[in-house]
């Protein structure tokens, strides 16, 4: 087991202490803290651009930040689900080889299944639709016995019935059998319901904390409010700050703007 | 049957053989450049290993691993795309070699041979180094294969999943630079990229695995090499043109099956 700077020894999968990214000079990170813990789930919000899928290469270790801390328990096992897939039109692969990758030996049947996607099993990877692809991944990564689940939008494609079975059966691997699970989002109200913590990303953390404290908060109809209902796909976040095209943070002047939302109890910025 | 052309089958079954599998990952990873790049590098290293004093096929083999190391390293760069680097290693050695070969009066080679490739000069040591070289680069492709695949498919998810990318990568090219280099004697400069491409591309239509894939591009090419060779012989046509042509008749006959 890891041990923290101090000798505690970690229960956390995975911690980011202060991490920062910039490509080529451009800030795509800022600041970030974050912890996932076996059996929660924290999903990550935020607009495009905003450094989701950065942040899931950090914590997987694809990616080295430029300052702060990454730390991994020792032996982590990761099931990553990235966010599309883009196999050669030249290279032939049934999903039943595809799923063998991940674990040589294994039952794929009943992990393709139980994503309840069995039907698939003979076809060419390159076949399937986008949601029969989300869900062959999800059983691929399933199939490692991963500690952690890294999803990248893991309902892209996935019609609306087909959505609320993923979301439940993520919420089972945390509940039932204590994997973490670090989740991209773009779906405000399934973040509601299936999580144990949001993190609103704009390159730095906006805002974060458990989604009924959050809720509680007559801030949190500043945050998501009025907004929620109409905002199945699109996330808009008012703010008492706006970003720039860099992303960096001005403060906008008093009056400037329309209501101010106080930020939650791990909000690390003005 | 003739000792040559016996040994000129012999030496083609070999190459074939291994063709197959690197071909595939050649198809896979769009690296037909790369292979075009080493071959047109081949010159240089005929120059450089005569004046060396070493064998013209030694000059080529270690010409293209440098070659190969110095290009997968310079892919992190992001200033230039990768076919504009290729392409000017590859016109740059190409040049190089035909600068370097007319500088040296005393040096002659027979330049048709290299271009064109000549397998029925091939000598019986020239079998055993493609025999026992294939075997090893089969060996180190099999113990590369489940990382290279998984690669091939998500780099990200590769190494995610624990996969060395960069070693199966660097490995693959070296190997592949290897084979070429390999091959260049019996289809010659011109053609070799043609041994991986195009039985690799024929077995596509076969294959419902990456492993089905890489099996039937080496009974592909080894087919390709007896009716080349058989042409070759049968209407005295040169050898390495023959082979690559059979290997496109190859192609063609099986696309049109699977319609």
């Amino acid at each position: 087991m890891s041990r923290l700077p101090g000798g505690k020894p970690m229960s956390a999968l995975v911690r980011l202490d202060d991490v920062s990214v910039s490509h080529d000079g451009v800030l795509a990170l800022s600041g970030i803290t974050l912890t996932v813990e076996p059996g929660k789930i924290v999903t990550v919000i935020g607009p495009n651009g905003a450094g989701k899928s950065t942040l899931v290469k950090v914590a997987l270790g694809l990616l080295v930040p430029q300052s702060g801390t990454v730390t991994r328990r020792t032996g982590l096992v990761a099931g990553y689900v990235p966010q599309r897939l883009d196999i050669p039109a030249s290279l032939p692969l049934s999903v039943r080889r595809f799923l063998r990758m991940a674990a040589g030996k294994g039952d794929v049947a009943a992990a393709l299944d139980r994503v309840a996607a069995g039907h698939v099993m003979g076809r060419q990877v390159r076949d399937l639709s986008g949601g029969e692809l989300q869900r062959v991944m999800l059983a691929r990564a399933l199939l490692r016995q991963p500690d952690l689940l890294v999803l990248d939008e893991p309902v892209g494609g996935v019609d609306m019935a087909g959505q609320a079975e993923i979301y439940d059966l993520i919420a089972g691997l945390a509940r039932d059998e204590g994997r973490g699970v670090l989740m991209v989002s773009h779906d405000l109200h399934v973040v509601m319901a299936a999580t144990n913590e949001v993190v609103c990303l704009n390159r730095h953390v906006c805002c974060a904390g458990h989604p009924e404290n959050v809720a509680r908060h007559p801030e949190y109809l500043a945050l998501f409010g009025p907004r929620v209902a109409a905002s199945l796909a699109v996330y808009t976040h008012v703010h008492d700050h706006a970003h720039r095209p860099d992303g960096t943070v001005e403060h906008l002047p008093d009056g400037t703007v329309e209501h101010i939302h106080v930020h939650g109890p791990d909000c690390r910025h003005g | 049957m003739d000792e040559f052309l016996l040994r000129a089958l012999a030496a083609g079954l070999g190459l074939a053989l291994v063709a197959g599998p690197f071909g595939c990952f050649v198809v896979w990873r769009r690296m037909a450049y790369f292979g075009d790049t080493l071959a047109h590098s081949a010159l240089l290293g005929v120059v450089l290993g005569m004046v060396a004093g070493l064998s013209p096929s030694l000059g080529i083999a270690v010409l293209a691993v440098a070659l190969a190391v110095v290009l997968g390293l310079s892919q992190g760069q992001k200033k230039l795309a990768s076919d504009t680097v290729l392409g000017i290693v590859s016109h740059g050695a190409l040049a190089a070699g035909l600068v370097a070969l007319s500088l040296l009066d005393d040096v002659r080679v027979n330049l048709v041979g290299w271009l064109l490739g000549d397998i029925l000069a091939v000598g019986w040591i020239d079998v055993a180094v493609i025999w026992g070289g294939g075997a090893v680069a089969l060996l180190a492709l099999w113990k590369l294969w489940p990382s290279l695949l998984a690669t091939t498919i998500d780099e990200d998810l590769a190494a995610a999943e624990g996969h060395d990318v960069t070693r199966a990568r660097l490995g693959l090219m070296l190997l592949i630079a290897l084979v070429v280099a390999g091959a260049m004697k019996v289809v010659g400069v011109l053609l070799v990229t043609a041994l991986l491409i195009v039985p690799a591309a024929a077995a596509r239509a076969l294959a419902r695995t990456p492993e089905q894939m890489a099996l039937w591009a080496s009974v592909l090419g080894v087919v390709a090499v007896i009716c080349g060779l058989g042409g070759s012989w049968r209407f005295d046509t040169p050898s390495g043109p023959s082979v690559v042509l059979a290997a496109v008749v190859l192609f063609g006959l099986v696309r049109l099956s699977r319609r």
